[in-house]
C-alpha cells in the first residue's frame, strides 16, 4: 500500500492565475464603466436634490396618475389583442384562400406601418365617418381619444400576437396532433387542451418581448392627447420648461420596463420547470 | 373621386409635391441613421463578447438604457436635452450664444442611438455563431487580431446577422414617423398638415400608411435580394 503514497504528489493548491495585464481592452471597459458610475451616481445626486423642489411637489402625483394610464392602456390593448389575434391566426393557417388572404392583409398592414401613423388614421379618420358612427351608435366610441387609442394598439398589438401564435403553434411537433386524432379527440378541443398550451410555453418569451414594446410603444398617445406618463411629462415641461420632467420619466420607464422583464423571466423560469434538464 | 385626385396630384392645388419631399426625408433619416448604428452595434457587441467583464457590463449597461426607453423618450431627451447641454457649452465661449438643435440631427442621434443597441444583440448572436475554430484558424495562418476580424469572421459575421439585422430596418423606417413629433417635416408631419387643411384625414393618413407599406415592400425585396448576394458562395440544394 505504501508505495502508492511514495510515489505520487502530496496534494497542492492549483497554481495561482498569471497577473492580468492591462490591456487594451481592460483598460477601456474600466474608463466606460467609471463613465457610467460617474453619471449614475451625477443622476442619483441630482434626482436626491430635486426631490424637495417645486417642480417634484407639483408633479409627482401627475406621473403616478400617468404610468397608471399607460398600464391600463397597455394592460386592455394587450387583452383585447390576444382575444382578437387568435382568430386572426387561425384565419392566417386557413386553407381558403380568401381567409388567409385577409388575415395575411390585416397583418402585413399593421406590422409594416408605423403604430403612429395607424393612430392618426383612426383618431382623425374617424371624425370623417361620423355620420356613419352616429347610424350604428358607435360615435361615443370613435369619438374619444382613450377609445381610439386603445382600439389602435389593440389592432396593432393583435397582428403581432397572431404571429407570434402562428410561430409558437408550427413550432409544436406535429405528432402531437395526430396522437390526439388516434385517440379520437376533435380538431377544436386538441387545438385548445393539447396544442395551445404547449404552444404558449414556446410563445412565452416572445409575448414578454411584445409587452415592453407596447409599454415603450405606448408613448406615442401623448401626441393624441392622452396623458399617459409621456402625455405628463410633455405638460409638465411646456409649463415649467425644466429639463428634470424628462429625466424623472426616463427613470420611471426604465423602472416599469426593466421590473417588467425581471418578472417576465422569473416566471418564464417558473412555467418552464418541468422542461429543465439539471 | 376626382377631388381626392386633385388633392393628392403635383402642383399647385395638390399635395403631392410636400408628400414626396416628406418621403424624401423619411426615406434620407432612416438611411443616414443607418451606418451610425451599425457601426455603434458593431462596436458594442464586441465589448459584450469580448473577455473583459468591464468592458461587457459598460456594454450591458448602454443597451439596457436604450432599449428600455421608449423611443419617443429618447427622441426628446436628445432634442431638448442636447439642446441645453449645447447652449451651456457655447456660453463658455460666448456669452449670452444660443445654439439651435437640427430636428434631424437629433433624430438621426435618437435613431441610431435605439438602431445600435437592438443591433449589438444581432451581431453577438451572430457572433455565438462562428465557431472557435474560425479565430484559430486565422491565428495559426499568421493573421493578426484585427486582420482576422477583418478578413475571416466579419464575412460570415455580416451574412448571419442579415436577416436580423433587415428586421431592424424596416423598425428604423417604422420608426422615423416619431420624428414628426419634434417638427421635422417627414412624411407624416405632411400627412398631417395635408389632412388638417384640407380636412381629408382619411385620405392623407391612409395614403401615409400606404406609402409606409410601400416603402417596406420595397426594402423587403432588396433584403431578400442582398440575402441571396451574401449566400452565393452556398451550395444550392
Amino acid at each position: 500500500m505504501s508505495w502508492v503514497s511514495d510515489r505520487t504528489l502530496a496534494p497542492q493548491p492549483a497554481p495561482p492565475a498569471p497577473p492580468r495585464g492591462w490591456t487594451a481592452s481592460r483598460i477601456a471597459g474600466h474608463v466606460l464603466m467609471a463613465v457610467w458610475i460617474l453619471a449614475g451616481a451625477n443622476l442619483l445626486y441630482y434626482l436626491a436634490s430635486n426631490v424637495m423642489s417645486d417642480f417634484f411637489r407639483d408633479y409627482w402625483e401627475k406621473y403616478l396618475d400617468g404610468i397608471v394610464i399607460t398600464l391600463q392602456l397597455v394592460g386592455l390593448s394587450m387583452v383585447a389583442g390576444a382575444a382578437l389575434s387568435l382568430p386572426v391566426a387561425l384565419a392566417r393557417a386557413s386553407r381558403k384562400p380568401f381567409l388567409s388572404g385577409i388575415a395575411y392583409a390585416y397583418v402585413y398592414f399593421f406590422r409594416g406601418t408605423p403604430l403612429l401613423a395607424q393612430t392618426f388614421l383612426i383618431y382623425y379618420a374617424a371624425g370623417s365617418f361620423r355620420p356613419f358612427f352616429s347610424d350604428i351608435g358607435l360615435w361615443w366610441f370613435f369619438r374619444d381619444a382613450w377609445y381610439c387609442a386603445i382600439f389602435a394598439f389593440t389592432l396593432n398589438t393583435a397582428a403581432y400576437q397572431a404571429e407570434i401564435l402562428r410561430g409558437a403553434v408550427q413550432n409544436v411537433d406535429k405528432g402531437q396532433w395526430e396522437a390526439a386524432a388516434a385517440l379520437g379527440i376533435p380538431k377544436g378541443v386538441t387545438f385548445l387542451k393539447v396544442i395551445l398550451p404547449q404552444a404558449l410555453i414556446v410563445a412565452l418569451r416572445p409575448y414578454g418581448n411584445e409587452l415592453v414594446l407596447m409599454i415603450k410603444g405606448s408613448a406615442i398617445v401623448s401626441l393624441v392627447t392622452i396623458y399617459d406618463l409621456m402625455g405628463e411629462t410633455r405638460r409638465a415641461y411646456s409649463r415649467t420648461f425644466d429639463f428634470q420632467a424628462y429625466i424623472w420619466a426616463a427613470v420611471l420607464y426604465l423602472l416599469v420596463v426593466e421590473a417588467l422583464r425581471r418578472v417576465w423571466d422569473q416566471m418564464e423560469l417558473r412555467l418552464t420547470r418541468h422542461l429543465r434538464r439539471s | 373621386m376626382n377631388e381626392a385626385l386633385t388633392l393628392i396630384s403635383f402642383g399647385p392645388d395638390g399635395w403631392g409635391d410636400e408628400i414626396a419631399r416628406g418621403v424624401l426625408v423619411t426615406v434620407s433619416l432612416a438611411l443616414a441613421s443607418l451606418p451610425v448604428g451599425l457601426v455603434l452595434g458593431f462596436l458594442i457587441a464586441l465589448a459584450k463578447n469580448s473577455g473583459e467583464p468591464s468592458l461587457r457590463a459598460a456594454a450591458n449597461v448602454y443597451t439596457t438604457i436604450f432599449r428600455g426607453l421608449p423611443e419617443l423618450l429618447t427622441l426628446f431627451l436628445v432634442y431638448y436635452g442636447g439642446q441645453m447641454l449645447l447652449n451651456e457649452i457655447a456660453r463658455i465661449f460666448v456669452t449670452g450664444a444660443t445654439v439651435d438643435v437640427n430636428s434631424f440631427i437629433a433624430g438621426m442621434v435618437a435613431l441610431s442611438l435605439v438602431f445600435s443597441s437592438y443591433a449589438s444583440e444581432a451581431f453577438l448572436s451572430a457572433f455565438r455563431g462562428i465557431k472557435q475554430g474560425q479565430y484559430e484558424g486565422g491565428y495559426a495562418l499568421g493573421l493578426s487580431r484585427s486582420l482576422t476580424m477583418r478578413l475571416v469572421i466579419l464575412p460570415q459575421l455580416i451574412r448571419l446577422a442579415l436577416p436580423a439585422l433587415g428586421n431592424l430596418w424596416l423598425i428604423l423606417l417604422k420608426e422615423t414617423a416619431l420624428v414628426s413629433a419634434i417638427g421635422l417635416e417627414d412624411l407624416l408631419r405632411w400627412a398631417g398638415i395635408a389632412a388638417r387643411v384640407t380636412k381629408e384625414p382619411f385620405l392623407f393618413f391612409g395614403g401615409a400608411c400606404v406609402i409606409y407599406l410601400i416603402l417596406a415592400i420595397i426594402s423587403s425585396a432588396g433584403l431578400t435580394r442582398i440575402e441571396a448576394w451574401t449566400k452565393r458562395g452556398e451550395v444550392s440544394r
